[in-house]
This record gives C-alpha cells, structure tokens and sequence, in this order.
C-alpha cells in the first residue's frame, strides 16, 4: 500500500477502541438514524472475528435471539459506533470461532479466561 | 473541456463523519501538469489542449519530444496528454486538482490490467462444458459456425486472444473529494488499471 493511502487511512482511525480480540463478548451502542430520530441500540455476543486491517478492518458479534442465531458485522472504526465494551474475556484456541455456529444451548458457549 | 493526468495509488474507503456511511474510493496523485501546447482550429484544424505528465530526467525521453516541450518551458515530462475542447488555458500554466472540485462528474481512463492470452470462458463468459462423465469439451469454445454454407467463419467471432492491456474507460464516477497539498483526487468507485497506473480523469457532460 502507497504511504499516501496509509496516511489517509491512519487519519481515519479511531482511538480509544478497547482491546478485544475472538472468543470475547463484547457490547457495542450503535447508532441508529430512523428518518429524524437517532437512538443507540445495544448488540451483546460473543466476537466470532475479526477481519481485515487499518480503517478496513471488521468485526463480526454473534449472539442468540429468540434461540435464532444472529451475527452483525460491524466496521471497527465506524463512527456511528457509539461506546464498545468488553465484557468478558474469552480463553479460546482459535482466531475465527465459525464452530460456534454449528453449537446449541450450552455447548455454544466461550470459556471465560481465569485471571 | 477540463481535464488532468494521474497515476492511479489504489483503493480505500471513507467514513462519512456524521451518517457513518462507507464510501469507496479511488486515490489518484494527478498534476500539476503543465500546458504544453493550445491547438485553434485556424493552425491546427480543432481546438484542444496538451498536457503533460511525470517529470523524467532528460535523458529519458527522445530529442523531437524534448524539443516540443521546451518551446512551451516545460521541464521534460512522460507523458503527454491532449484535452479536446476550447479553454481558457495558456501555455505555461498549469493543471491542478483543484480544476475539479467534491460531486464533479467524471470519466477516468487507463490502461486495464492485462489478463494475457485468455480463453473464451474468461475473456467472453462462455459457459464450460461438463468436467465429469468422460468429457473432453471443460474449456473448449464448441462450434463457431455451420459446414459448406457458408464455409468460413464469420468475422468478429468471439474467440480466445489477448484480454486486457488495452485502454478502458469508465463513464459516471464521481469526484468523492481532492487534497490540492499532495495533488491527490479521490473518485469514488474504481478505475481501470494497475495501481501506479497512468490515468486520465475528465470531466464527463451531463446526460
């Protein structure tokens, strides 16, 4: 990548992000514009990944709703991400957790990380 | 006509700070380019511009182009570029980015990325025959005409042969925003070519 494309990308990122990484459950306030109104609505699930790199980079929360399975794609530096917290920190041994999808009801959980 | 010559940097995308919206966008470094030469219809028969672009030690290019370039006071450059149209340019100025400005409609042409020889399946979308069953037609192009009548194949006949490396150009981008301080213009939506490709951006007339 051009230096030129670097800087304009760095420019973009947000700082303050928490550091979070797969296995993870995070909270994330969106903001959400309906019409005129704005309100934040809140995602909270387990991180299955994180993609990509710099201002590109995503991450994707999976969490059941309803016993449906539901996984949002968010991009990191999204400016309509309002607050992002961590939760808890998951003890997993891979860095894209596409299992979970394949796991119900209690199997489909994370271990949390023993301090 | 406006008009500027670039080398294409590749590809990223933009936050829109208040809607949070992804734009993608292209970045071009373009300019300054100076002008060369103004063609009237009096000497030359049409009207038009030449530009130049990328400044190259001397050495590099031939003496009948170096000659050309320093009658306008040009220091020498590799390309040279001409804007059909009438315009208030003169010779010695210069081309910036800040002839276009954020919503301007333009077209972008370049040298597309070249694909080599290439088969009928890649180059013209043909569909590819059975891979299992004791075939032996997977990429084959089948049948390109009838026998006796008329025989011989008919012209313009979609075959396999270059694809790619030729000039493309692409109709209704947009300009996403520019950056005069490092002549950088950023389109949205892709261009064609490599990245550090040449490219030219042009106005496009609205339709």
């Amino acid at each position: 990548m051009s230096d030129i494309i670097a800087t304009l990308e760095r420019q973009q990122l947000r700082d303050g992000l928490p550091r979070f990484k797969a296995g993870d459950t995070v909270r994330v306030h969106f903001r959400v514009i309906e019409g005129q109104r704005q309100r934040i609505q809140v995602f909270e699930g387990i991180v299955i990944k994180r993609q990509g790199a710099g201002v590109r980079e995503t991450f994707t929360v999976r969490k059941q709703s309803f016993g449906v399975g539901v996984e949002r794609t968010f991009p990191l530096h999204s400016p309509k991400i309002d607050q992002l917290e961590v939760r808890a920190i998951g003890d997993v041994n891979r860095a894209k957790l596409y299992y979970l999808r394949d796991k119900v009801g209690k199997k489909a959980r994370v271990r949390e990380l023993r301090q | 006509m406006k008009g500027i010559v670039g080398r294409k940097l590749g590809m990223t995308q933009i936050f829109d700070p208040e809607s949070g919206a992804v734009t993608p966008v292209t970045v071009i470094e373009a300019g300054p380019c100076p002008v060369v030469q103004v063609k009237t219809v009096p000497i030359d028969g049409y009207e038009a511009v030449q530009i130049a672009y990328d400044a190259v030690p001397e050495r590099k290019i031939s003496k009948p182009e170096l000659g050309h370039l320093r009658r306008s006071g040009a220091a020498p450059h590799r390309h040279l570029v001409e804007l059909r149209g009438g315009s208030e340019l003169q010779v010695g100025e210069s081309v910036t980015v800040e002839t276009f400005a954020a919503g301007d409609r333009v077209k972008v042409s370049g040298i597309s990325i070249g694909k080599g020889f290439a088969g009928t399946i890649k180059r013209h979308n043909f569909s590819s025959g059975p891979k299992t069953h004791g075939s032996h037609n997977i990429r084959k192009p089948g049948s390109i005409g009838a026998s006796a009548t008329p025989s011989r194949v008919f012209k313009g006949m979609r075959m396999a042969g270059q694809m790619g490396a030729r000039r493309a150009t692409q109709v209704g981008l947009v300009i996403h925003s520019t950056d005069p301080e490092r002549n950088l213009l950023l389109v949205k939506g892709a261009v064609p070519g490599p990245t550090n490709g040449f490219v030219e951006v042009r106005e496009e007339k609205r339709r």
